[in-house]
């Protein structure tokens, strides 16, 4: 098989932080190319560099033997490069036909005239066929199933020739059966002669459709390797394989009382019901793969989302949570894992941002006692060494672990005892990490509850007493700290048990 | 931008840029120039009577402009101010006049229904979650002024007791009209409102992110029915000053005032993305609107020509606004 993409010593970093270190990879036509690696190994860096979103810092990319500079997604639509994310990029409105042409339509003649659409229609059926589709190219994609719409996506590939197409989890949001359909059409892909570069987290499907493996881990590629050869275990330990270094300032606690116990709590639209108790002095995390229900389960503990059935306990007492409002008299703390979108009002102030969630303990009569805010602020600024420390700078203008900062000082001006953190070292430098792991050692010292979800398994395994591991929707393992291990949660939350 | 008057005093103290300056006073900079402008071209502009004439003009815009400043400090809008004005001083027109009722229950009916119709908007936005208050006040508008034409037949009320009249015609101290210190009153209570209480600080927190402010414990939907009810209440106490003024409750009575009104709280500097305004920046762009009609007035421009005076001034205040804000997104 000749070579098609190859990629030597690329590097990408990000105001100052290197995110891709060392990158090499090569891409034979026809074949089905996995990339595998955990949460922040990389691997959307490297695609968003294969087609143009984001221009490399160092290294070589070559198309077919030849040195190319790809510098927009035009680029490598012209080389030939298609790219499925796992968002669709489809107009739900619009006919199939007019969505697979989009931006390429055909005309009857010159760049004036009228849309050729009999011709679109026919050539979008066509396509449709070869990926064993027979649905008519005149429906509106609004009426399809999701499965459906990614194959829409696949056609646009067609309407230009293309050699490569990148696929980011593809089958992340599609049911079992999609899924099978998906990975079907993929094999028939190959057997015309296009290659695919592939990244899923689910290790069955990369053993059934993979011909080689790229390995990803702190942004270096590992290796390459032959999927047939390699076992699973095999490619779990090197996408993990990793000393700990003490990049995780672990605090020694002792188990208090109990303080959060969920009891046969049924998600919305869920079938699973879920228990487990987080105590005092015990840090809980929850592990788990992108999508298996980890950040809509603290959702619901917290009222956000309506759950089903269940009961949620907080100190012992049953308390019933219907909205955040109700949770935060509680004693619940929140801090969810996108604090751009809905942690921090970004335009207004570290004072409003941090006061927004606890007005009411600052009140005098009917009145707010803005003094008594900024004092607090102040104490919250320096204590939890926010920079810089003017209270008035808005939140927009702060960096992410600043701002990360700010959202966890609004949580404990509301004298909260049970925090769920999701995510809370997502994309922040690693000093600012540390940071933030100090803090929540010394929330946990004071008494208070701490539940973390994270992606990232060696924050999981570093800071947290006991973990829990979820996979679609279920609690597949409960493990203390001296029993878990990287291997054991990749394989929960894989479902390869 | 989302300023409190204390974060403004905070701010002076520290010795600010120019930019930051011009960013928080730059509708108060425009009023200024534009007084010293027609100050310059005619003589007839800078008296005291003539000011007071100016302020008495603003009043009725500067309360709708002043209801409307809470819906658009959430993000939304409130289209049906005019028509609210409408409906209210009929429904008091029929109660005091026809019905013969002491003015003081008429007073209280003309702001009832004002408030009560802004209830309905509030309750139609977040129960039957309709996806933007264009719609649902479009909706609303719509009925009030319809409502406003049947109760008398489009017939117009007129003769209203003193107490009434006072509202839009009354001199406080011989001098100043009553509907402007009315106007002040307003606004000192609508800035404690809005900077010192809870509900004034979920307002902002929801135009800047609601997403956030509803996960940081704030029941939206409770502060959006407060928002749309004081729009409404707003429209009634404008209906007032008005009836006030001419003596007279017609149904067409606030036709086309919610754009004016939407005007003023633009040009001063509120952004309809909501989270970012001010009651005093409000007042100065009510002031400028009737400031540059009534300058335009005395220099003898035509009345449509005017309204071109007013398009032009709402562009350039909004641009200069985009330019203020523009190096600081990359």
């Amino acid at each position: 098989m000749t070579e098609l993409l190859r990629l030597e010593n690329v590097c990408k970093g990000f105001s100052g932080i290197p995110v891709l270190k060392n990158i090499d990879l090569d891409v034979k036509a026809g074949e089905v190319h996995v990339l595998l690696g955990e949460n922040g190994a990389g691997k959307s860096t490297m695609i968003k560099i294969m087609t143009g979103s984001y221009s490399k810092d160092e290294g070589d990319m070559y198309w077919e033997g030849q040195k190319v500079n790809i510098q927009g997604p035009s680029d490598a639509m012209n080389l030939g490069i298609a790219t499925i994310y796992q968002e669709l990029n489809l107009i739900p409105e619009l006919p199939v036909y007019e969505n697979i042409f989009l931006g390429r339509e055909i005309k009857k003649n010159g760049k004036f005239s009228l849309l050729n659409k009999r011709e679109m229609i026919e050539r979008a059926a066509t396509y449709l066929k070869r990926l064993g589709q027979d649905f008519s190219p005149e429906v509106l994609v609004s009426s399809l199933g999701v499965g459906q719409q990614q194959l829409v996506e696949i056609a646009k590939a067609f309407t230009v020739d293309t050699k490569l197409i990148i696929m980011d989890e593809p089958t992340s949001s599609l049911s079992a059966s999609e899924s099978e359909q998906l990975l079907k059409t993929i094999m028939e892909l190959r057997s015309q002669g296009i290659a695919i570069v592939y990244i899923s987290h689910r290790l069955e499907e990369l053993k059934r459709i993979g011909d080689r493996i790229t390995i990803l881990r702190d942004g270096n590629t590992i290796d390459t390797l032959n999927v047939k050869e390699t076992s699973t275990d095999k490619m779990v330990e090197l996408m993990v394989g990793r000393k700990l270094e003490d990049k995780f300032p672990k605090g020694e606690f002792k188990l208090g009382e109990e303080g959060l116990r969920i009891e046969n709590l049924r998600l919305k639209g869920s079938e699973e019901e879920l228990n487990f108790t987080a105590y005092q002095g015990q840090i809980l995390g929850i592990s788990g793969l992108v999508g298996a229900g980890r950040t809509e389960l603290a959702r619901s503990i917290f009222g956000v989302d309506p759950i089903e059935t269940g009961k949620i306990h907080v100190f012992g007492k049953e308390t019933l949570i219907k909205s955040p409002k109700d949770a935060i008299r509680a004693g619940l703390a929140f801090i969810t894992e996108n604090r751009k979108t809905e942690g921090l009002i970004l335009d207004d102030s570290i004072k409003n941002n941090m006061s927004i969630a606890s007005l009411k303990k600052y009140k005098r009569g009917p009145f707010i006692h803005w003094e008594k805010i900024k004092q607090s602020t102040e104490d919250y600024t320096r204590e939890l060494q926010i920079r810089p420390g003017n209270i008035e700078k808005h939140a927009r203008k702060l960096s992410g672990g600043n701002q990360q900062k700010v959202v966890i000082a609004k949580w404990l001006a509301t004298k909260a005892r049970v925090f769920i953190f999701d995510e809370p070292t997502r994309g922040i430098d690693v000093g600012a990490k540390v940071e933030v792991y100090r803090l929540i050692n010394s929330l946990v010292s004071d008494g208070a509850v701490v539940i973390i979800i994270s992606s990232e398994l060696p924050e999981i395994l570093g800071i947290c007493d006991r973990v829990l591991v979820m996979s679609e929707g279920k609690i597949t393992a409960d493990l203390l700290r001296e029993e878990a291990s990287q291997e054991l949660i990749m394989k929960a939350a894989t479902g390869g048990m | 931008m989302a300023q409190t008057v204390v974060e403004k005093k905070n701010e002076k103290k520290k010795g600010v840029d120019a930019k930051a300056i011009l960013s928080k006073f730059g509708a108060l900079f425009g009023l200024l120039l534009l007084i010293i402008i027609l100050s310059l071209l005619t003589d007839r502009f800078l008296t005291i009577n003539n000011f007071m004439n100016i302020a008495n003009q603003a009043s009725i815009n500067a309360l709708l402009a002043l209801g409307v400043l809470l819906p658009i400090l959430t993000a939304g809008i409130d289209l049906s101010i005019g028509a609210i004005l409408g409906f209210s001083v009929m429904m008091m027109g029929l109660v005091v006049v026809n019905m013969g009722a002491n003015p003081i229950i008429g007073i209280l009916v003309c702001l009832a229904v004002g408030a009560g119709f802004g209830l309905i908007n509030g309750l139609l936005l977040t129960k039957l979650r309709l996806p933007h208050p264009f719609i649902s006040t479009l909706g609303t508008m719509n009925v009030a002024r319809a409502l406003a034409l049947i109760i008398t037949g489009a017939a117009p009320i007129a003769g209203f007791p003193f107490l009434i009249q006072y509202f839009g015609s009354g001199k406080v101290a011989n001098v100043i009209p009553f509907s402007f210190v009315l106007v002040i009153i307003v606004a000192v209570g609508l800035h404690m409102f809005l900077n010192h209480t809870m509900t004034g600080r979920y307002i902002y927190a929801i135009g800047g992110n609601k997403e956030a402010a509803r996960l940081s414990g704030i029941n939206v939907d409770r502060i959006l029915i407060i928002v749309y009810s004081i729009s409404g209440l707003m429209a009634g106490l404008a209906g007032l000053v008005l009836v006030g003024r001419v003596n007279s409750a017609f149904p067409l009575a606030g036709l086309g005032y919610e754009l004016d009104a939407i005007a003023a709280v633009i040009i001063g500097g509120a952004s309809l993305f909501g989270g970012v305004g001010t009651v005093w920046g409000t007042l100065i762009g009510a002031l400028i609107i009737a400031v540059l009609r009534n300058g335009l007035n005395l220099l003898g421009v035509a009345a449509d020509l005017q309204l071109a005076f007013i398009g032009v001034v709402i562009i350039a205040a909004v641009y200069v606004d985009v330019l203020r804000q523009r190096p600081r997104k990359n």
